[in-house]
C-alpha cells in the first residue's frame, strides 16, 4: 500500500560543484556550487533569465551541464538519465497528458516502471486522495480547473515516491487566491513526504513563505544562499536587497546619508521622515493601502525611496520637500562599485 | 419577434450583396459544373460530343455494374492502400527524425520537404528514368537485376504484377514533402514539457512516441490521412505519364480517374459515361471522407 510514513530509505541531498550550462555564447548557469541537504525545501529565486530554471533542469537531468558535477545523495549523476535519478518534475504548464484520464495520468510513472495493475491503482488512488482529487479520477485534464490540474501534476509526482522533487514555477499559472492556497498545500506536502524539494520561482512571496532556504540568482550565478529571514535581514548585495521585500529596500547614494563612498540601504519600514537631518527628497506619490500609507520620494533622478507610515499619522503631500533617514541599527551598507555587503 | 423578423428581411439585400462575389464564383465554378456533370451522366453523346441525348438515370447503375468500373475502383483502392499507409509512415518517421535539435537539421528538413516543389510531371519523368527497363538507373545495377529480373524484362512499369506498386511508390515519393511538412508542424504543436515530463517519469523513446507523440499528433494524422486518401483517389498525372493505364490487356493501373480522363481509356470517346463515372467517384470520395472523420474522429484527441 501507499504509505508515506515510512517510505524514505535513501538520503537525497543534492550537491552542485562548479556547475555551468552554456547555450552557445550565453552562460545561462555560470559555475554554480550549491549544497541542498536532505529534506530541505530549497528555493531558486531570481528574475526571468537568471538561469534558475536551467539549474533546476540540470538537477533533473533534462540539461547536461557544460561543466561541473551534480551529485544526488553520494552518486555523481552527470551521466545518469532523469528516470534513474529518483527525481520527479512538476512543470509550470502542468504537462498533463490531455488524452489520458486523471487516473491514467497519475498512474503513468508507475506504468512505465512496470508496476502491476492493482498496485498502481491503489497508489494512484492514495495519491489522489492526498490531494483531494478522488472525485475527478475519471475526468480528462481538459475538464478540470487550473488549480485541479496543478494538483494532478503534484499527484503524478508524489505517486512515484521520489527522493527529490523539482518544481519549475508550479503556481505561476494560477490566480492569486488559488496560488496562496496551493502554496500552503505544497508546504504541507513537503512536511508529510519528507523529501527534498527544489523549487524555482520569481515570486519573492513564494520564496519567503515556502522555503527553508533561498538561493537568490542573477545572471547565472548565485548571489546569496540563506534562510528567508537571513536573506531579508542581511542581504549580501544591493541586488538581493532590492529583489527581496515589497516594497524593495531604499538605497541612498554614497555620501548622502553617511559620509564615505559606500551606499546605505534601509527597508521602507525603518526609513523615517525627519525634520532636522537626513537626505532631502521630494514626495512624488502618496499611496493609501488602508492598513498603511506608502510615501514615494525622489532623492535624485535615479534614486527613489519609499517610506511606510501609519495611515493615522500626519502624512506629507505630493510635492512636499522632506528629509529621509534610516534608523541607525537597521542600516545596510554596500560597496558602491561591486554592490556587495560591507559588514562593520 | 416581429421586429427581428422585419429587420432580418431588411438586411437580406445587404447580405446577398456581401455574399455575392463568393457566391458567384462558387456557382459558376463548382455548383454549375457539378450539376452539369450529374446531368451529362445520364446522356449518351456522339464521338465529337456535339450531340447528346438523355438515355435515363439507369446509365448510372449500368456503369456501377460494369466490369470496367468495378475493376477501376479495385485498382484505385489498391493504389490508396499502398500509398496512404506507406506515405503516412514515412512522413511521420522523417518528421520525428528531423524534429531533433541537431546541427544543420534545416538542411535535411529542406531536402525532406523538397518534393512539394516538384510537379507531378517532373516527378514522373524522374521515376521513368529510374525505372525504364533498358537505360534506366535500376536496370543498370547488375546484382539488383539478378535478384529481380522483372526490372529488365519486361520492366517494373510493364509487368502487370509490379506496375501499380511502382506507380504508387512514385506517388508516395511525390506526396512525401507535403506529409512531412504537415506532420512537422503537428509535432511542433506538442508542448515540449509533455515529452520532458514523460522522460523524467521514465518513459523511453518508443513509449514516449506511443503515449505522447502519437495521441497528440492524431488530429494531424487524421487530416493527413483524409488528404492522402483523396489524393490517391484522384491521382492521374503519374499514371498517365508512367503507364498510360496499362500494361494492357489487364489495365492494371487504370484507376477511376484514368478511366474518366485517360487517353487510352476504354470510354475515352463517350462524354456521358465519363461524366457518370466522375459523379460516382465524387460520391465515393464524399462517403469515404465522412467515414474517416466519423470513424477516426472518435480516436482523435484535440488537446485539453
Amino acid at each position: 500500500m501507499f504509505n508515506h510514513a515510512n517510505y524514505r530509505c535513501i538520503v537525497a541531498s543534492i550537491r552542485l560543484i562548479g556547475v555551468s550550462k552554456h547555450f552557445g555564447d550565453v552562460k545561462a548557469v555560470n559555475e554554480v556550487s550549491l549544497d541542498v541537504p536532505d529534506r530541505e525545501f530549497m528555493i531558486l529565486l531570481g528574475p526571468s533569465g537568471c538561469g534558475k530554471s536551467t539549474l533546476l533542469r540540470t538537477i533533473a537531468g533534462l540539461e547536461d551541464p557544460t561543466a561541473g558535477e551534480v551529485f544526488i545523495g553520494d552518486r555523481l549523476v552527470n551521466d545518469v538519465l532523469p528516470k534513474d535519478r529518483d527525481v520527479a518534475m512538476v512543470f509550470q504548464s502542468y504537462a498533463l497528458y490531455p488524452h489520458k484520464s486523471v487516473r491514467a495520468n497519475i498512474e503513468f510513472p508507475l506504468k512505465v516502471r512496470g508496476v502491476d495493475t492493482t498496485e498502481r491503482a491503489a497508489a494512484a488512488e492514495a495519491a489522489a486522495a492526498t490531494l483531494g482529487l478522488t472525485p475527478y479520477l475519471d475526468r480528462k485534464p481538459g475538464a478540470l480547473s487550473g488549480g485541479q490540474r496543478q494538483r494532478v501534476a503534484l499527484a503524478r509526482a508524489i505517486v512515484r515516491r521520489p527522493a527529490v522533487f523539482c518544481m519549475d514555477e508550479p503556481l505561476s499559472n494560477l490566480d492569486a487566491k488559488l496560488r496562496a492556497e496551493t502554496r500552503a498545500e505544497i508546504v504541507a506536502l513537503h512536511a508529510r513526504l519528507e523529501a527534498t524539494f527544489v523549487y524555482v520561482t520569481h515570486d519573492q512571496v513564494e520564496a519567503m513563505t515556502m522555503g527553508t532556504r533561498i538561493a537568490v540568482m542573477r545572471d547565472g550565478i548565485i548571489e546569496q544562499v540563506g534562510s528567508p529571514q537571513e536573506v531579508y535581514d542581511r542581504p549580501a548585495s544591493v541586488f538581493v536587497a532590492q529583489f527581496i521585500g515589497t516594497p524593495p529596500m531604499n538605497i541612498f547614494p554614497a555620501g548622502s546619508l553617511e559620509s564615505g563612498t559606500h551606499l546605505v540601504g534601509g527597508r521602507p519600514e525603518s526609513t523615517t521622515l525627519s525634520d532636522s537631518d537626513g537626505v532631502t527628497a521630494t514626495v512624488t506619490l502618496v499611496e493609501h493601502l488602508g492598513h498603511e500609507a506608502q510615501i514615494v520620494c525622489a532623492i535624485d533622478d535615479t534614486h527613489r525611496a519609499i517610506v511606510r507610515m501609519s495611515p493615522s499619522a500626519t502624512l506629507p503631500r505630493h510635492g512636499d520637500n522632506v528629509r529621509l533617514s534610516v534608523v541607525e541599527s537597521s542600516r545596510h551598507r554596500f560597496d558602491a562599485t561591486s554592490g556587495s555587503r560591507i559588514d562593520r | 419577434m416581429k421586429t427581428s423578423t422585419r429587420r432580418r428581411w431588411r438586411e437580406t439585400p445587404l447580405a446577398i450583396a456581401m455574399l455575392g462575389p463568393s457566391l458567384l464564383i462558387l456557382v459558376a465554378f463548382v455548383l454549375y459544373p457539378l450539376g452539369r456533370a450529374v446531368w451529362l451522366g445520364q446522356q449518351r453523346c456522339n464521338v465529337q460530343a456535339t450531340k447528346c441525348r438523355s438515355v435515363g438515370w439507369g446509365q448510372y447503375t449500368d456503369v456501377l455494374r460494369s466490369h470496367e468500373f468495378q475493376s477501376a475502383v479495385w485498382v484505385t483502392v489498391k493504389f490508396a492502400l499502398i500509398t496512404v499507409p506507406i506515405g503516412l509512415a514515412l512522413g511521420v518517421g522523417l518528421a520525428v527524425l528531423a524534429d531533433k535539435h541537431l546541427r544543420h537539421i534545416g538542411f535535411f528538413r529542406t531536402i525532406f520537404s523538397s518534393t512539394v516543389a516538384t510537379s507531378v510531371a517532373v516527378a514522373s519523368l524522374m521515376w521513368l528514368f529510374l525505372l525504364q527497363p533498358s537505360v534506366g538507373v535500376l536496370a543498370n545495377i547488375g546484382w539488383l537485376n539478378d535478384l529481380f529480373p522483372v526490372i529488365k524484362e519486361p520492366g517494373l512499369l510493364n509487368d502487370k504484377g509490379t506496375a501499380l506498386s511502382s506507380v504508387a511508390i512514385s506517388s508516395v515519393w511525390a506526396n512525401l514533402g507535403f506529409t512531412f511538412i504537415v506532420i512537422t508542424a503537428g509535432l511542433q504543436g506538442i508542448p515540449r514539457e509533455l515529452q520532458e515530463s514523460a522522460f523524467v517519469d521514465g518513459a523511453g523513446g518508443w513509449r514516449r512516441f506511443t503515449n505522447v507523440t502519437l495521441p497528440l499528433l492524431s488530429p494531424t494524422l487524421l487530416f493527413t490521412t483524409v488528404v492522402l486518401t483523396s489524393r490517391a483517389f484522384q491521382a492521374y498525372g503519374e499514371i498517365d505519364l508512367l503507364t498510360n493505364g496499362g500494361p494492357v490487356p489487364q489495365q492494371s493501373t487504370t484507376t477511376v480517374t484514368y478511366l474518366i480522363y485517360g487517353s487510352s481509356s476504354i470510354i475515352k470517346s463517350n462524354e456521358g459515361l465519363k461524366a457518370a463515372v466522375a459523379v460516382l467517384l465524387f460520391v465515393i470520395l464524399l462517403g469515404l471522407s465522412a467515414l474517416q472523420f466519423r470513424g477516426l474522429g472518435k480516436r482523435v484527441h484535440y488537446g485539453a
